[in-house]
């Protein structure tokens, strides 16, 4: 398993959550990740359930087995200060340049320098290691911008072509691409089972690659289980009615005659499984697209009462489950 | 909570958001769409500007960002950047409807292009600084988007413009981007970087200017000198061809809070995208820009609502039971395992009949009964968690008047789903054949 784990997704495929749970899996027995989100969006200080998170790597859970999962947000502004201190010594005229937004001027001017910054910083903590030697996380993850900006944001040394040629900035972006495209990395797409979501993922596949950035595994996120499988509903569709009535009937659900309370249901409970077919067909479509794409696949429910911590902690089992620790 | 009583807090909900006399209004100069991403705001756009055209006004359609068999139908698949007549209108009410998606390189093309001499305008499209602004900057996109519409509205060829706006990572950041960019490259260090030399010449400005040679010196260290003259040739290109950033959007901004303007809210019932519309209603408050109503996608029914989750879950159960003991497939056990996710493996294979020992027919019939009631309870329970998110809206917005639009099991893709979303916005409510309460 690679160490540094980037994932990425359309937006509302839920590429936190699904990061999250990966952080989780990857602490299980004993490790120790490091969950960084680079977006600014407390993302995962909502999932967590805890106060927002400062730019310092900050315990927020235990995986089972006594594993710890920490976490960064990176703030790319303060990211550029310690930057600046520690190759110019800048001290107080740091906070100067940001009092008068240079800070804010350089980063966005320069899209690219904020990447270095931001991807810089997650490689820093993969290469670290502690006093004894050993390295100081055993995984990190990204919550990493979506699918449609993915590869410009990882592909920095291109980015930062047209920016200094020389010196640190040309120097951490090396270092940076070095880890980036090393067996190390791993570039994860989330989807859903949908068609654009499933256009997206196979268009920032192709990216990626051209890019020469390592495609990891597709997350399908937000799968319904399988209540009615094909068999089922090719049966739907010449059942006599007048059995379904008779089955619900018999089941408690009241009479079977034209007007009794187990007839009036069949037609409402025919129409949901009509619908419920047309989705199980653009689902099974999608999931061929998919297939095609000729990466692992693996699959995490819906989970219906919607996100939460427990949630959570179902998918990093789900995610165990399907081999991905 | 179990749905039964769930049933009854449908009874007091927010107003009915009624389209139709919105769109028809000849006064409606401008309907904006808008929503965090992923809850169908192109589509309820598209809708929006097909129905108001069959119902006789001159549309035209502004998005951003469509899916693309939704494009290929409207037939802007092909990005040119000026509105497209599309086809298969019904055009018996005299309507129209053109239709553009939008290029934001090119509409930023057209504005340098509309406000420079020509060899000044090679300057500026040329300028690396620009190039990679046009492209791709943080905010461009919205800056673009509404840059257009004042295009579109200063035309004046249509009666009815319908925007759709960018999917950003926040509802907001279409107010809010445009100002941001301007802001930035009217600003006060932008300014301090490009003039440097009136600023050394006045007395009492010393030290500042220290501090700046010492800060442009950092940043060319940082971004390399070659990006700094870019982007100082650059401003300079553009201060003197047209007045600032700030000032046009500015001029877009006011154009939002002109009578004539209205928004509409878009979002799904989930919790996220709720939240993001919430904070929207009190945004557009806060900026006296006329909130329409919300148009609330993807909501579900069920025409057997009067069944319970639980008793729904019940009946299954006792169809099934009497097959666990006597049949050996056990299909039926396995049915809603957690396996049924597994990975890579699955999923066309179970489209084949699983066995070919003869089925007693009676017990096929009970099985798929059995899964049929399932299926509703998932149904039923998914109604009342959208109850409860919906619910929540409504009590911190309960002025705010909603439309709901019944979820559709596919995609949309051509006019004819859109005019059936069209048909759905303007009912304002999901049809739902039982919806009485004893």
């Amino acid at each position: 398993m690679s160490r540094l784990q980037v994932v990425s997704g359309k937006g509302g495929t839920g590429k936190t959550t699904v990061a999250a749970a990966l952080a989780l899996a990857l602490a299980t027995e004993g490790k120790r990740t490091l969950l960084v989100e680079v977006e600014g969006r407390q993302g995962i200080a909502q999932l967590f359930e805890t106060e927002t998170l400062p730019y310092e790597e900050r315990k927020i859970a235990v995986a089972p087995g006594g594993g710890e999962v920490y976490a960064l947000a990176i703030d790319p502004e303060l990211a550029l200060l310690d930057y600046l201190q520690m190759f110019y010594k800048l001290g107080g005229a740091g906070r100067a340049l940001k009092k008068l937004g240079a800070i804010d001027f350089a980063t966005t001017i320069a899209p690219g320098l904020r990447d270095v910054l931001l991807t810089g910083k997650a490689c820093e903590a993969v290469r670290r290691k502690n006093k004894s030697g050993r390295f100081a996380y055993d995984h990190i993850v990204m919550d990493a911008p979506p699918t449609g900006r993915i590869t410009r944001f990882l592909n920095v040394n291109d980015e930062v072509a047209g920016l200094a040629k020389i010196g640190p900035i040309h120097n951490q972006a090396q270092a940076v691409m070095r880890v980036l495209k090393s067996p190390e990395t791993a570039v994860h797409l989330v989807t859903l089972l949908e068609e654009m979501p499933v256009q997206e993922t196979a268009d920032g596949i192709a990216e990626l690659r051209a890019a020469r950035l390592p495609v990891g595994r597709i997350m399908v996120n937000m799968v319904r289980p399988e209540v009615l499988d094909g068999t089922d509903l090719e049966l739907v569709r010449d059942v006599p009615r007048s059995a379904v009535a008779k089955a619900l009937s018999s089941a408690g659900l009241g009479g079977a005659r034209r007007g009794g309370n187990a007839e009036k249901l069949v037609d409402p409970l025919v129409r949901q499984a009509e619908e419920y077919a047309v989705r199980y067909e653009l689902e099974h479509e999608q999931r061929s697209v998919l297939g095609r794409l000729g990466l692992p696949l693996h699959e995490l429910p819906l989970l219906t009462e919607g996100m939460d911590l427990a949630g959570l902690y179902e998918l990093a089992t789900e995610l165990r489950k399907q081999g991905m620790s | 909570m179990s749905p039964d009583q769930d049933r009854h807090h449908r009874l007091s909900p927010a107003p009915v958001l009624d389209l139709d006399p919105l769109i028809d209004d000849p006064g409606t100069r401008i309907v904006v769409c808008c929503g965090s991403g992923g809850v169908g705001k192109t589509t309820t756009a598209a809708a929006l500007g097909l129905r108001a055209a069959e119902r006789g006004r001159k549309v035209v359609v502004l998005t951003i960002d469509p899916a693309r068999r939704l494009a290929q139908s409207m037939g802007i698949d092909s990005l040119d950047n000026v509105p497209r007549p599309v086809k298969g209108l019904d055009e018996s009410a005299s309507g129209e409807l053109h239709a553009m998606m939008l290029d934001m390189k090119r509409t930023f093309d057209e504005i340098v292009e509309a406000h420079a001499d020509a060899e000044r305008a090679a300057t500026i499209l040329n300028n690396p600084f620009y190039q990679s602004l046009s492209a791709g900057f943080a905010g461009t996109q919205e800056y673009m988007a509404m840059e257009k519409l004042g295009q579109l509205r200063a035309r004046d060829e249509w009666d009815l413009i319908v925007v759709d706006t960018p999917p950003s990572r926040s509802a907001l950041d279409f107010l809010d981007a445009p100002k941001r960019l301007g802001s930035f490259l009217d600003g006060r260090l932008i300014r301090l970087l490009t003039a440097p030399a009136k600023l050394g010449g006045r007395a009492g400005m010393k030290f500042l200017n220290v501090g700046m040679s010492m800060m442009t010196g950092t940043l060319g260290k940082l971004l390399g000198g070659q990006l700094l003259k870019d982007v100082q040739t650059f401003v300079a290109a553009m201060d003197t061809t047209f007045g600032g950033f700030r000032t046009r959007a500015d001029a877009t901004y006011k154009l939002l809070q002109a009578p004539g303007t209205a928004f509409l809210v878009v979002a799904a019932p989930e919790r996220d995208a709720l939240r993001e519309a919430a904070y929207f209603v009190e945004r557009l408050a806060a900026e006296d820009m006329p909130l329409a109503g919300l148009v609330l996608n993807r909501v579900h029914g069920s025409g057997a609502d009067r069944l319970s989750a639980e008793r729904a879950l019940a009946a299954a159960e006792n169809l099934e039971e009497p097959r666990i003991v006597d049949q050996e497939d056990g299909k039926a056990g396995l049915r809603n395992s957690p396996d049924t996710y597994g990975s890579s493996e699955s999923p066309a294979s179970d489209l084949a009949p699983e066995s070919d020992s003869p089925v007693d027919p009676e017990r096929t019939v009970d099985q798929l009964t059995a899964g049929l009631l399932r299926l509703h309870a998932d149904r039923m329970q998914l109604l009342s968690r959208e109850q409860r998110t919906r619910d929540r809206f409504t009590a911190l917005h309960p002025e705010v008047a909603v439309a709901e639009v019944a979820a559709l099991p596919g995609d949309v893709h051509d006019l004819a789903g859109l005019r059936d979303i069209g048909n759905r916005l303007a009912a304002g409510r999901p049809e739902l054949p039982e919806t009485a309460v004893d």
